[in-house]
């Protein structure tokens, strides 16, 4: 704000808020302070700068009545003004990016649509997402996963576009895209399931096989044949024994192990 | 709003007036030293030092940590008690082939029925569980593999649905 506007609103500024200090003292109680709510979060912590030192959990107390309801505003927080050297990926805080996902109390999510339990006897526990490289501390390596992603051409293939504008796709070819498209790839479910733990060198995991269903399914596509003769082998697709963890865990409420079941349906029978 | 525009303007005009100079960005951070250095490295000393890092990354702990879901237990569940089934049928056989006479259907009959009581219902228990289990839930994987049942809240109801088949068949078992 400028110098004018200061020296402008001094003169009758002044005057009302004497007024109204006064009158509301009498009429008001004075609004108590919320009593601290004093939460431990343990984070585990791997620091690539001392490889030898073994990954540890390190714990934080912090008052959750000045912070944000969700772990990721408590992670912010840490980081802000208690230990600068945590490190953790976040970009979008509304589920959106996919940045932050990572284990939470046991389970995979995103830790901005994770809401912090305000049991202050429980403390909460932060692990990088399961059975991956860590790069440090809560950022693990996804490399591999990306090039899973990668390897199976993500993308609309078919030879003969149509002569004039767009591809046409009526509206329930359209509707079998629904609950698929939506995937942010932010890897919870791949790293939440044990086949991918124990196998995930070939596997390719749930994420990145509902995005190949999301090919095979799309009417627009021409490579459907291709597509699935590249699962046709004991690992790649095989591999999942229908556990149903990647659907349990789905930050966005998508289910991979119904696609990956179609997928087989599919080999099946063609 | 009217101020603020005319703060704004103030302070375009001033950097508009300054000399030459300063508006300059390379001789403005030449002027301006910065107080933190910053080391550049080649492509190639980068990758070396990640590969480095890479040599040495820890796997992230996995199923110790994992919430124990009905999904996943019971998958693993599945798994152990085909496995221990298939043991238990393969060695049997392969038993009964090197010595037929000991392993004859009437000698394990006389083995079983001179045991106490106790001993034969735990033993009972401890083969209809797996045997139960692994039936009902082969039944969920062949519903599920047909294309059936695969939304999560019927995986949970057909999991609920196996667990109370599996209790009621293994008693059923165990006193008959």
């Amino acid at each position: 704000m400028s110098f004018v506007a200061r020296c402008a609103t001094r003169p009758f500024r002044g005057t009302a808020v004497r007024g109204f200090a006064s009158s509301a003292a009498r009429r008001q109680a004075v609004p108590t302070e919320k009593p601290p709510l004093v939460k431990e979060f343990k984070i585990y912590r791997w620091d690539p700068d001392q490889p030898d030192k073994k990954p540890q959990l390190q714990a934080y107390k912090i008052n959750l009545n000045e912070c944000g309801p969700m772990v990721l505003d408590a992670l912010i927080k840490i980081k802000n003004e208690v230990d600068p050297t945590l490190t953790f990926r976040r970009s979008c805080r509304e589920g959106i990016c996919g940045s932050c996902a990572m284990n939470i109390n046991g389970q995979n999510t995103l830790a901005c649509l994770c809401r912090i339990d305000r049991v202050e006897a429980k403390d909460s526990k932060i692990y990088p997402l399961p059975h991956m490289y860590v790069v440090k501390d809560l950022v693990s390596d996804l490399t591999q996963f990306y090039k899973q992603y990668k390897s199976i051409e993500p993308y609309l293939q078919n030879p003969n576009p149509p002569e004039h504008g767009e591809y046409i796709q009526s509206q329930e070819d359209r509707k079998k895209l629904d609950g698929l498209y939506e995937c942010i790839l932010c890897a919870c479910c791949s790293t939440s399931c044990p086949s991918y733990w124990w196998n995930q060198d070939e596997y390719l995991g749930p994420a990145t096989l509902m995005q190949a269903y999301r090919w095979i399914a799309d009417s627009r596509d021409a490579h459907g044949a291709q597509r699935k003769e590249k699962l046709q082998n004991e690992l790649s697709l095989y591999r999942c024994h229908t556990i149903f963890n990647c659907a349990r865990t789905c930050p966005k409420g998508l289910n991979p192990a119904a696609a990956i079941a179609k997928i087989k349906l599919e080999l099946a029978t063609e | 709003m009217n101020c603020t525009r005319i703060g704004f303007g103030s302070a375009l005009r001033r950097a508009a007036f300054a000399p030459k100079l300063v508006r300059n960005q390379a001789v403005f951070r030449h002027v301006f030293k910065r107080t933190l250095k910053i080391e550049s490295l080649s492509p190639s000393a980068e990758e070396v030092i990640l590969n480095t890092q890479r040599l040495k990354r820890p796997s992230s702990p996995h199923f110790t940590i994992y919430q124990p879901q009905l999904t996943w237990v019971g998958s693993i569940f599945n798994r152990v008690t085909g496995a221990a089934l298939s043991v238990l049928l393969y060695g049997f056989s392969l038993a009964y082939l090197v010595a037929p006479s000991i392993f004859s259907s009437q000698n394990v009959i006389e083995t079983v029925k001179a045991l106490p009581t106790s001993v034969k219902i735990a033993g009972k228990t401890l083969l209809a569980l797996p045997f139960t289990f692994h039936s009902f839930n082969g039944l969920r994987h062949l519903a599920w593999d047909s294309g059936r049942f695969l939304t999560l809240s019927s995986a949970y109801n057909t999991g609920y649905a196996v667990i109370g088949a599996t209790v009621v068949s293994t008693i059923a078992l165990v006193l008959w």
